[in-house]
């Protein structure tokens, strides 16, 4: 196994800065002022249905997108200059690699275009095929890995110049549950050497796991921030919520919900309860509206709860 | 079913500007290119450039001369073009050879000392006759046939008097007093004439027939370029085929800026430590590199299998061969820059190399098309690229002699490779 890379320890600066960010395509604006912070050594998920702006966002701290307003920074240094090149890793959701090239290939590509020559190209290749347990398929073209393996050289590539500040967007997009999980402890495995992280996702569980921090966003902003606890807390205070299926899901039920103050999405009724003695008063009210119940839940509130409650959306809508 | 299927393509191609403009801007583009090089133009029939040296100095010299300069088909030159407003001196043999050594011209016609005394003959061979002499750049197989006729023809239509002259004489010579002896020799003349006749309607052939029989002026014909060539053409069409396999070779290697953006690597790249500028440079590295090779395996092979004089030429070869690399490899950058998808580069490409290669000279010589096209088609690096070559393969011209082709094809590379590298600005940030 190759020796493990030395992380630079980071600066008494935030390893990224970003301050009212605002980007516009035209008449959308996909960033929208836009103001956050990375801690060192942490790991700050960025969750949001597709669209909410995530990838943009990113793309303006890697200096693949020039901002209308605002600035972003990394160790001190602006996102696009020579230091803040070296310091970021980005892992785009693209599978931005040489097809024809086979995976050491790929990897010495990319280190050489990140200036590492020699034996720390050599080390740093073969350190990214062993994180990405890669090793014993080093020679082959990437056209023939499958989609999994494809993902993980993808964020391999990003990390071969081993940078203390990670860029993930959405890097588990395509893949199976199994390749999944070999993903999450690769992250899992940086995290433990102390790099800094953001990492975008629309999936609820990966942020849950992976992240110490949460930013929610939607259409370009960024709606809370925090701990999952924090995010959850703030949402619900100590309440839990119902949700309710209803045997006749028509306008008349949405009202009726509406009215209770709860929220009606895809034929689901959510609403949020301080004590659990409350379902039988909604029970009881329910029934009397005519409304036949088909199912009906207590759970404890997540960030999908938490997205729907700030956005009166689904996170995957 | 039809309508639905048929709906459904016009709305994909309505919606793709790149197929759009393909299928209905750029042969509206091709056509007026064309009907403005030719429009309105009934001359189109090439002109032949024709050196003249006379060295008789006689009226008969004179009239011949003229009557050549008034033909439409030929452009006559009794002296190089001035040289800073200073006119040069006329033509003798030797700097006519060299002027058609160095493609001024591909025929110089050298009329004798005594030509005036006896220019013309009928019938059989007169050993007394000066013998009008054409030197010829083998290259162009078209002027010299078209200038030996048309010598023919003026001196028929020119010298009036002379034929006059010479007729009296001949039947002088032959018919004078048609005594039982002189009508004995002219039936035997005739006779003779006869059994000519019959023998070539006969189809045998018994020994190589001579150029000049039955002709009223004597004329000979000397290689003067590419008379100790092996193989000839084969230097001409490993330039013309290899350019053209070039361009498409170049704007292939191009595309992968465009496979590399779509991909997304492109931008993968851009936030390494590598700028637009020094990827697109890389690329350039890499294109000309590659046309180069092309080029040389080309050439090897017309070497070894076609017995091209390729290794007294070999320094030659890699100024031309670079200059023409590195003039086709921004060509390449130039059209993936301007195309937004491989889909368009395909036909885009193809079109323009097409084009560029049919008035350039890649698909057949441009000494043969109408002067209006040979100078369209100085517009693209197809005829840049094989004058080149033909200076250092077919007239053995040291480098020196290559600068204006190397200068053109380096500066059509700076002025391409700007452009494109302008329009790749598109890539560097959203």
């Amino acid at each position: 196994m190759a020796s493990t890379p030395v992380v630079s320890s980071p600066t008494s600066l935030l390893p990224l800065r970003i301050e009212g960010l605002v980007k516009r395509f035209g008449e959308l604006t996909a960033v929208d002022g836009i103001t956050l912070e990375l801690k060192s050594g942490e790991c700050l998920g960025l969750l949001g249905p597709n669209g909410a702006g995530k990838s943009t966002l990113i793309r303006s701290i890697v200096g693949r997108v020039i901002p209308d307003a605002g600035t972003a920074s990394v160790f001190g240094d602006p996102a696009d200059s020579a230091g803040a090149r070296a310091a970021l890793g980005w892992v785009p959701q693209e599978l931005a690699l040489y097809p024809k090239l086979t995976c050491r290939e790929n990897l010495e590509s990319f280190g050489q275009f990140h200036g590492l020559r020699g034996a720390a190209l050599k080390t740093a290749v073969e350190w990214c095929l062993d994180w990405a347990a890669l090793t014993d398929r080093a020679q082959e073209p990437v056209k023939n890995l499958s989609g999994g393996m494809k993902r993980r050289l993808n964020m391999a590539a990003g990390l071969i110049h081993r940078p203390q500040v990670i860029l993930m967007d959405e890097p588990t997009v395509g893949v199976d549950p199994q390749a999944r999980n070999r993903i999450f402890e690769m992250i899992e495995k940086l995290r433990s050497e102390g790099v800094s992280m953001i990492y975008t996702t629309h999936y609820m569980e990966e942020a849950e796991r992976l992240c110490d921090r949460i930013a929610i966003i939607d259409h370009g902003r960024i709606i809370a921030l925090g701990t999952k606890d924090e995010l959850v807390r703030n949402a619900f205070a100590s309440r839990s919520e119902v949700l309710a299926r209803f045997e006749n899901a028509d306008d008349s039920v949405a009202a009726w919900v509406k009215q209770r103050g709860g929220i009606y999405e895809n034929g689901m009724a959510q609403f949020t309860i301080e004590h659990a003695t409350e379902i039988a008063g909604l029970l009881d009210a329910a029934t009397k509206a005519g409304h036949d119940l088909a199912d009906i839940s207590l759970r404890k509130p997540n960030l999908e709860s938490v997205f729907l409650h700030l956005t009166g959306r689904e996170l995957r809508d | 079913m039809i309508f639905p299927i048929v709906r459904t393509a016009l709305i994909a191609l309505r919606r793709d500007r790149g197929a759009l403009a393909l299928s209905f801007i750029l042969p509206i583009g091709f056509f007026t290119i064309f009907a403005v090089i030719f429009g309105g133009r009934h001359d189109t029939t090439p002109k032949v450039s024709l050196l003249v040296v006379d060295e008789d100095h006689s009226a008969t010299s004179q009239s011949l001369i003229r009557g050549l300069e008034r033909e439409g088909s030929l452009s006559v030159a009794r002296r190089p073009a001035p040289k800073q407003g200073v006119e040069q001196p006329e033509y003798t043999a030797a700097t006519a050879e060299a002027a058609v050594k160095a493609g001024t011209a591909p025929v110089t016609l050298i009329v004798p000392h005594g030509f005036g005394e006896n220019p013309i003959s009928f019938g059989a061979p007169n050993p007394n006759q000066p013998t009008i002499q054409l030197l010829k750049d083998s290259s162009d197989m078209i002027a010299p046939q078209v200038i030996a006729g048309l010598l023919q023809k003026v001196a028929m239509t020119s010298m009036p008097d002379v034929m006059t002259e010479q007729g009296s004489k001949y039947m002088d010579k032959y018919a004078g007093g048609f005594t039982p002896e002189q009508k004995k020799r002219i039936d035997a003349g005739l006779e003779a004439l006869r059994q000519r006749e019959s023998a070539e309607s006969g189809g045998q052939q018994t020994a190589p027939a001579d150029p000049n029989r039955g002709m009223p002026i004597a004329v000979t014909t000397r290689d003067v370029v590419g008379e100790n060539k092996n193989n000839p053409m084969v230097s001409f069409y490993a330039a013309a085929i290899g350019v053209m396999f070039l361009l498409f070779t170049a704007s292939g290697a191009g595309g992968s800026l465009l496979d590399e953006a779509e991909s997304g690597t492109l931008d993968r790249v851009l936030s390494s430590r590598v700028t637009m500028g020094t990827l697109m440079a890389g690329k350039l590295c890499y294109c000309v590199l590659l046309a180069f090779s092309q080029l040389v395996v080309m050439f090897v092979w017309a070497w070894l299998v076609f017995k091209l004089d390729f290794l007294p030429h070999i320094p030659g070869f890699v100024v031309m061969g670079l200059s023409t690399a590195f003039a086709v490899g921004a060509f390449g950058m130039l059209l993936a820059s301007i195309c937004r998808t491989r889909a368009q580069l395909g036909p885009l490409s193809t079109l323009v190399i097409l084009l560029m290669s049919s008035i350039g000279g890649s698909m057949f010589p441009r000494f043969l098309m109408p002067e209006a096209m040979q100078k369209a088609g100085l517009l693209t690096i197809n005829a840049w690229a094989i004058d080149g070559f033909t200076k250092v393969f077919w007239r053995d011209e040291p480098i020196s002699h290559l600068w204006p082709q190397v200068l053109v094809l380096l500066g059509v590379g700076v002025v391409l490779f700007a452009i494109a590298r302008r329009l790749a600005r598109r890539w560097e940030y959203s």
